[in-house]
C-alpha cells in the first residue's frame, strides 16, 4: 500500500510563498495528508531532489522570467497531473501589474544595477505557458480548499470548488449584505467563491481575491458601485489588485481609464 | 379557525410570558432581533431583545434601518432573511459512509428533532412556509429533514402594521393579515399612550399555550383597531404587480426582448434566489477524507442562477444570464403553477431589496406587460 502512494510536488515560481505554506499551517490535516500521499519534492518545508517523475504536481506562482518560462515545461513533462495553486499561478498574480507599465522604468527606480535584472516585461499565469489540470483560487488559497483538492485527487474525483458568487458563500453564512445594507461596494457578486464570504463576514466589501466568478457581470456592478459613490480612478484600482490579470478583471480595470 | 374563539389582548410582559412558556416547552425560539444594521432572525429570549422602536426603509437594491417615534415591537417589514434558514437550513447532511477492510457502512443522518418557535412570523412568511410544505411534504417523497422541523414548529405570527418600500402581498393575496397557518396571531396596538397586543390562537397547540398567558377578553374596540391597522397597511404597498393573468403573461412572451435587457443588468450572483422564502433548490455534494475510510454527503442551497446547477454532460443548459433570469423569474410567476398549483411568489419583496443591483420583479412584469396591446 505505502509504496503506491501518489508522488506529489511542490513548486514555486514569482509568488510570496503564502499559498504553499497554507499546506504547511494545514496543522490538523497534515498528517492525513503525508500519509495519503508521498510528499517527493517540498522546497519550502524539506530537503529534496528532483527526481524522476511525480504523480500530482501543486504550483505556486506566475512566470516573470525567461527561465522560470523554460523551468515550467519540465515540470509538466514530469508531471502526470498540474495543479495550480493561488493568484499568481492561476491569474499572473499582484506583479502582473507590471503588464501595464514600464518594466525598464521600474528596475531603473528601484536596482542599483539594473543591467544584472533579467526580467519579462509580463506576469503571467501557468495557463498561459503549459496545459493545467485543474486551478485552485485565492490570495491566499483557502487550505481547507486545497485539502479538498488533494483529497479529492487521491479519491479520483472531481473537487467541490464552486465557481459561483462569493454572494452564495455570504447567504450561507447568515451575513447582512454589506452592499445593500450599509451601502458598502464590494466584488462579491463577481468574485469566484472560495474564501467562505471572509471580508463581508467582518463587514467590509469583497477584495476580489479569488479572481473572476464564471459568469462575471462587472459592467452592471461597476455601474452600481458608482451610484454608491466610487469614482472612475477607484473603480479602476478595485480590478488592479491579485488578480488583476484576469481576463475580465481587466478588461474591466480599462475601462475605467 | 380564527374566529371559534375568543380574541384576547396581551401587555407588553404577555409577551415575554409568552417567549418564556415556549422555551420551557423546550422549543428554541427564535426571531426579530438587531444585528449588523438589519432586522434578522435569531434566537431571543427576552422581549427587550426585539428591535423595540426600529423600522426599515427598503428600496430596490437598499436596506436602512431608522427610528420611529413609539416603541413598537414589530413596526418594521421583513428583513435579509427568512424562516427557510430554521425549516429548511443551508447545509444538510444526507448521509455517511465508512469503508473498513472488508465492509462499507453507509448510515443515513437521522432527522434533528429541533422544535422552532417562530416568533413574528408575517403572512406572506405563512404563505411561503405553505408553499414549500407543498415541495417537500405534499409530493411523492416526503423529505424527512424538513418534516421532523416543520412538525415540530410553532409558529407565532404578526399582523403587518407597516407595508415595506418593496412589498407587494396585496397583489400576491398574502396579506398583510393572517389567515391561516399559525398556532397563535398578534396585532400590535400602539396608540393613545397604551401598547398592547391582541392575541388569537388558530391551533389546538396555540389555544394551550395561550391559556397560560396573563391576558384580558378583547372588547370590539380592540378587534376593531387590529383590523384598522392591517387595513391601513394593505393601502400602503411599495410595490404592485398585476398578477392574475401573469402566468400566462410570461408563458407567452418567453422570447421578449427585456430578457435581454434584464441580462444587462443581472449579475447572476443568486442573491435573489438565496433570500426568496420559497426557492428551495438545493446541490448535492460529496466529500470524502484523505485516508479513504469516511465520505458523506450533504445538500446545500443552491441557485438557477449558477452554471453548475443546469450543467448536464457537456455544458450548462441554461448558459446565458439571459435564460437564468428567465428561469427564475418565469418559474416564480408562471411554471410553479405547472409545478405546484399555486404561485411561487408570495410578494414579500425580498428579491427586490437584497438585489445588489435593484433589479425589480415587479417592474420586469410591468415592462413585458406595457408592450402588448391592452
Ligand atoms: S456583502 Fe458582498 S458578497 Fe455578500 S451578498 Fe452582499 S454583495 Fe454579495
Ligand atoms: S436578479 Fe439581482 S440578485 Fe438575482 S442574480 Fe440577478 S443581480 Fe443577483
Ligand atoms: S420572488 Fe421575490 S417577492 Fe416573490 S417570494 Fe421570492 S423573494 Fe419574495
Amino acid at each position: 500500500m505505502a509504496a503506491k502512494k501518489p508522488r506529489l510536488a511542490v513548486w514555486k515560481f514569482a509568488s510570496c510563498d503564502g499559498c504553499q505554506l497554507s499546506l504547511l499551517d494545514c496543522e490538523d490535516e497534515l498528517l492525513a495528508v503525508a500519509g495519503a500521499v508521498d510528499i517527493a519534492y517540498f522546497p519550502e518545508a524539506t530537503r529534496g531532489e528532483i527526481s524522476g517523475k511525480y504523480d500530482v504536481s501543486l504550483v505556486e506562482g506566475s512566470v516573470t522570467t525567461a527561465h522560470d518560462a523554460e523551468r515550467i515545461l519540465d515540470v509538466r513533462a514530469r508531471s502526470r497531473v498540474v495543479i495550480t495553486i493561488g493568484a499568481c499561478a492561476t491569474a499572473g498574480g499582484i506583479q502582473a501589474l507590471k503588464n501595464f507599465a514600464d518594466v525598464k522604468e521600474f528596475t531603473a527606480a528601484v536596482y542599483a544595477h539594473p543591467e544584472y535584472i533579467h526580467t519579462l516585461a509580463t506576469s503571467t499565469a501557468i495557463s498561459a505557458h503549459i496545459k493545467v489540470d485543474f486551478e485552485l483560487r485565492g490570495c491566499p488559497i483557502n487550505k481547507m480548499q486545497l485539502v479538498e483538492v488533494v483529497s479529492a485527487f487521491v479519491a479520483g474525483r472531481k473537487p467541490v470548488t464552486p465557481a459561483h458568487s462569493v454572494c452564495i458563500e455570504c447567504k450561507l453564512k447568515n451575513n447582512v449584505c454589506v452592499m445593500v445594507a450599509h451601502a458598502k461596494p464590494c466584488l462579491g457578486p463577481v468574485t469566484h467563491a472560495g474564501c467562505g464570504a471572509l471580508c463581508p463576514s467582518y463587514d467590509r466589501g469583497c477584495y476580489g481575491c479569488f479572481g473572476p466568478m464564471e459568469t462575471p457581470n462587472t459592467v452592471s456592478l461597476s455601474r452600481q458601485m458608482a451610484h454608491l459613490g466610487m469614482s472612475r480612478a477607484d473603480l479602476k484600482r478595485v480590478y488592479s489588485t491579485f488578480n488583476v490579470n484576469a481576463e475580465e478583471f481587466r478588461k474591466e480595470r480599462e475601462r475605467h481609464g | 379557525m380564527a374566529t371559534d374563539h375568543v380574541s384576547v389582548t396581551i401587555e407588553k410582559q404577555g409577551l415575554q410570558s409568552l417567549i418564556d412558556i415556549l422555551a420551557k416547552r423546550g422549543y428554541r425560539v427564535v426571531g426579530p432581533t438587531l444585528r449588523d444594521q438589519a432586522i434578522v432572525y435569531d434566537d431571543i429570549a427576552r422581549v427587550d431583545e426585539l428591535p423595540a422602536g426600529w423600522t426599515d426603509e427598503q428600496d430596490g437594491g437598499t436596506y436602512r434601518l431608522q427610528r420611529r417615534d413609539d416603541g413598537a415591537l414589530f413596526g418594521y417589514t421583513v428583513g435579509p432573511h427568512s424562516w427557510k434558514r430554521f425549516l429548511h437550513p443551508p447545509i444538510q447532511q444526507l448521509w455517511k459512509a465508512a469503508r473498513s477492510a472488508d465492509a462499507a457502512t453507509v448510515e443515513a443522518t437521522p432527522a434533528e428533532p429541533e422544535r422552532f418557535a417562530l416568533f413574528g412570523v408575517r403572512a406572506c412568511e405563512l404563505h411561503a412556509i405553505a408553499i414549500q410544505d407543498k415541495v417537500f411534504l405534499h409530493g411523492p417523497y416526503v423529505d424527512s429533514h424538513y418534516k421532523a422541523r416543520r412538525d415540530n414548529a410553532f409558529i407565532v405570527a404578526v399582523n403587518c402594521g407597516k407595508a415595506g418600500g418593496t412589498c407587494f402581498c396585496v397583489s400576491m393575496n398574502t396579506g398583510p393579515r393572517v389567515s391561516n397557518g399559525y398556532d397563535l396571531a398578534l396585532t400590535e396596538l400602539v396608540e393613545g399612550g397604551k401598547h398592547r397586543f391582541v392575541v388569537e390562537a388558530g391551533s389546538d397547540k396555540g389555544r394551550d399555550v395561550l391559556a397560560g398567558l396573563p391576558k384580558q377578553p378583547a372588547s370590539s374596540g380592540d378587534l376593531d383597531a387590529a383590523k384598522k391597522v392591517t387595513e391601513k397597511t394593505a393601502a400602503s404597498m411599495g410595490r404592485s404587480m398585476k398578477a392574475d393573468d401573469v402566468r400566462e403573461l410570461l408563458a407567452r412572451n418567453l422570447e421578449h426582448k427585456r430578457w435581454d435587457e434584464v441580462a444587462e443588468r443581472c449579475l447572476s450572483c443568486a442573491n435573489c434566489t438565496m433570500v426568496c422564502p420559497t426557492c428551495f433548490c438545493v446541490s448535492v455534494e460529496e466529500a470524502s477524507d484523505l485516508a479513504g475510510v469516511e465520505s458523506s454527503r450533504s445538500r446545500r442551497w443552491d441557485s438557477c442562477f449558477t452554471m453548475d446547477y443546469s450543467y448536464v454532460h457537456g455544458g450548462s443548459v441554461r448558459s446565458t444570464t439571459r435564460a437564468r433570469y428567465r428561469q427564475w423569474m418565469t418559474h416564480k410567476l408562471s411554471t410553479w403553477w405547472d409545478q405546484f398549483g399555486t404561485s411561487g411568489c408570495v410578494g414579500c419583496g425580498r428579491c427586490i431589496t437584497w438585489c445588489p443591483v435593484g433589479i425589480d420583479i415587479t417592474e420586469e412584469v410591468a415592462a413585458i406587460r406595457s408592450s402588448e396591446p391592452q
